[in-house]
């Protein structure tokens, strides 16, 4: 095959090679509940990536030894499928798929209100179906609706995007060659309720202005994006009210 | 499939004694909470590797070797060398690691210290290049945790670079498409030198280099690896806890400043 | 001068992490409460109870409460009991003491398996369950015991009530009209026993619509004019 032409990523409008700003997300799509036997179900479109999330769970724990006396044990399997990449991918397990599988269950762990089911486990297993760079954080994003889906207590949704650095200028949500040819990539798992970052990684070269700037832009995208699993949510259990039903909102002030 | 660990039951009475003393802005052996454990690093204890170094951080014990071999490029970078790093945790390091093949903690351990010398471009690859897309040079980065007593990334990053500065390989050409030897010996071409610094936070605190004891009462790590200009080159968060924006960019300044004064005590041990 | 608000409506469609109210409410099942806020933990229809703020769930696994009448099927045979499984994360345990009187003595001596044997499907009842330890049944009592004839419906745990309706009036409704009983474990297992399987798989159609269109409005008619559609054409039995 031989190396890669380089292409510029930055036209003489700044815009990138789709035609994106620097701030811009890829286009992105939710839906929840779309796998039968799972508990709970996701599938995300972003960019090219297309990634199926699925929970099941809470359930009994095996093998016996891995229950935990005073909460859930979480299990979270990431795994790209053979056909997802350019060049082939073996479907044993790389050490990439080892490390994300890891830093994804930290990133929903801490949202998984696992204090509620002592000695069982909620497995959360996500496949990466055709892959196009951001895949731990489409990941992430589809996941968080799966544990929803499933019905499983959590503080809130966790939403996930990547900010990264091409050509010297930061951006949002690298695109595939973004990420091969870029400076840097800094994928972050955020809930913005809480305020809080559950992943973060980062490679390439980012002094610390830089850094501040794309850790601001990864978190204000997921704010967008955890509008969106909302709405996927709502699309999904749409609720036909009666009329009569309804109350008014009360503000009282005491 | 990565599984919640199981923890090392710590007594409730430590847990508390590492709380308390982290309020009153004290730690388990009087550190500040910047301070890193007295740290000791010899370089070229193992002669038959290219470069070797150990490194003493506190009670932990990190050895790192290195060795330089031929193999073939990667299609995509066919006239660069190869860098592969790997870390052994020892079941004699610690009583809870197990004989067998690496488990997750030891895979992102080398995968963290291999990004803070890939990304910063630590090695000069292109110098590593015998004949395009045939004959390469692979620098082989192997990590042996000896003596866990808590932050094995840092111990780690700074045995890596340790035994990368302290390699040493034969000069070469190329004489009519073969690799011929010459009589001299060269350094390994190094051109930055990445140092991981990381924080942890324990009950809402952050501190620095922590022991065994504070680990195992951690919420969560942030690693931050910087190279000689002050540059961002790998970061990496662990653990069931969450830190805020704010908590990161704290996190961030205080590693850049801190791996300057360790970066300097690497260096000095080479002359 | 302090705050009071209620974020939400009745019965509105909220998910994890959704705001439903500041100030002195309580926060009940599948809500939490940070600081002076209550939250959502769950996907489900808000509910307002007095002070109180609940979300009721759409779906999500069965947890055994004390007293739960339970379908479920053996899975097991120990030395001293039967294990259950109640479609649960929590695998029951039926002890051979909970029998009725006539099997629960010489267990030692028996062979359990004459009693129950491994997929008999039984309705039981939760005697015991607590963090520690995996629940506790019982088939004596009335209406209680193995389960020889009929047909099982599976619907999510959170849907029960719905099957049972305001009063037992959705349930009194499918029971009438497809002339059934319906016996329904408060672990989803629904167990439908009819003149004939006809009449049986009505009901169990039924169920399972109850349980999709559950949130919505009109249902009991709209259910019972499709139940009334499939009787007819079908032998009175």
């Amino acid at each position: 095959m031989g190396k890669e032409q380089k292409v510029p990523l930055l036209d003489k409008n700044g815009l990138r090679v789709d035609g994106r700003r620097l701030d811009e997300l890829r286009p992105l799509k939710l839906e929840v509940g779309i796998l039968d036997k799972a508990d709970g179900s996701a599938y995300i479109e972003h960019g090219k990536n297309k990634i199926l999330a699925a929970v099941y769970g809470p359930r009994e724990a095996h093998p016996k030894h891995i229950a935990l006396a005073d909460r859930a044990v979480v299990r979270c399997r990431y795994h790209m499928a053979p056909f997802s990449t350019d060049e082939r991918k073996s479907p044993a397990p790389s050490r990439r798929e080892l490390e994300l599988s890891k830093v994804i269950r930290e990133s929903l762990e801490p949202a998984i209100m696992s204090e509620y089911f002592p000695r069982a486990t909620i497995d959360i297993i996500i496949e990466v179906l055709q892959a196009d760079a951001g895949t731990r954080c489409a990941g992430i994003t589809a996941a968080s609706l799966a544990l929803a889906d499933a019905g499983i207590p959590m503080r809130e949704l966790v939403a996930a995007c990547a900010a990264g650095k091409v050509e010297g200028k930061v951006v949002l949500d690298l695109s595939d060659i973004e990420d091969k040819q870029g400076d840097a990539d800094l994928p972050v798992a955020f809930m913005p309720k809480s305020n809080v970052i559950g992943l973060l990684q980062m490679d390439g070269s980012l002094t610390e202005e830089e850094f501040k700037q794309a850790l601001d832009l990864a978190t204000d995208a997921c704010r967008r994006i955890y509008d969106m699993q909302r709405e996927a949510l709502k699309q999904k259990y749409h609720v036909v009210k009666d009329e009569a039903e309804k109350e008014e909102v009360a503000e009282v002030k005491v | 499939m990565s599984v919640t660990h199981q923890l090392s039951p710590v007594a409730k009475l430590e847990q508390k004694t590492v709380h308390d003393l982290i309020v009153k802005g004290k730690r388990l052996d009087e550190r500040n909470a910047l301070d890193y454990r007295p740290l000791t690093i010899m370089l070229g204890t193992i002669e038959k590797a290219n470069g070797s170094a150990q490194v003493y951080l506190g009670k932990t014990k990190v050895l790192a070797g290195v060795k330089i071999q031929t193999g073939t490029p990667f299609p995509d970078t066919p006239d660069e060398g190869i860098l592969t790093v790997n870390a052994e945790f020892v079941p004699m390091a610690s009583p809870d690691f197990e004989a067998g093949p690496p488990g997750e903690d030891s895979i992102e351990l080398a995968r963290v210290v291999d990004r803070g010398i890939r990304e910063s471009k630590a090695i000069d690859l292109k110098k590593l290049c015998v004949q395009p897309g045939k004959k390469v040079f692979v620098v082989f980065v192997d990590i042996y945790v000896l003596d866990h007593d808590g932050n094995l990334i840092d111990a780690a990053g700074m045995a890596a670079l340790g035994a990368l500065i302290s390699s040493k390989m034969q000069e070469f050409e190329v004489k009519n498409d073969e690799l011929v030897f010459k009589d001299k010996i060269m350094p390994l071409p190094i051109r930055d030198y990445p140092v991981p610094i990381t924080s942890v936070k324990i009950n809402g605190s952050i501190v620095l280099d922590p022991c065994l004891e504070e680990e195992q009462v951690t919420s969560c790590r942030l690693t931050v690896t910087t190279g000689k200009d002050d540059r961002i080159c790998a970061m990496q968060k662990g653990g069931l806890g969450v830190f805020t924006p704010d908590e990161v960019k704290q996190i961030v300044s205080t590693a850049i400043s801190k791996s300057r004064d360790l970066r300097q005590r690497i260096l000095s041990k080479v002359n | 001068m302090e705050r009071l608000t209620v974020h939400t409506e009745r019965k509105q469609l909220v998910g994890p992490g959704e705001l439903l109210a500041e100030g002195p409410f309580f926060a009940g099942e599948n809500t939490y409460r940070d600081g002076t806020k209550i939250f959502s933990s769950r996907i489900g229809l808000a509910e307002v109870i007095g002070n109180k703020f609940i979300v009721v769930p759409i779906k999500g696994a069965y947890i055994p409460r004390l007293d739960d009448i339970v379908v479920g099927r053996i899975t097991d045979i120990g030395m001293s009991g039967w294990q259950v499984d109640v479609d649960s994360p929590y695998p029951a345990m039926l002890p051979a003491s909970e029998t009725p009187l006539q099997h629960g003595r010489d267990s030692v001596r028996r062979d359990l398996s004459h009693i129950y044997g491994v997929g008999d499907l039984m309705i039981a009842q939760v005697i015991a369950f607590d963090r520690t330890r995996d629940p506790l049944l019982t088939t004596k009592g009335r209406g209680l015991g193995k389960v020889t004839s009929g047909h099982v419906a599976r619907i999510t745990p959170a849907k029960i009530p719905r099957i049972i309706g305001k009063g037992g009036s959705m349930i009194t409704m499918l029971k009438n009209e497809t002339q059934t009983d319906i016996i329904p474990g408060q672990n989803g297992v629904i167990l439908v026993i009819g003149k004939n399987p006809e009449n049986e798989s009505v009901a169990v159609e039924a169920i399972y619509k109850i349980e999709r269109e559950a949130h919505t409005s009109g249902l009991t008619e709209r259910v019972k004019a499709m139940i009334v559609e499939r009787m007819k054409g079908k032998t009175v039995g």
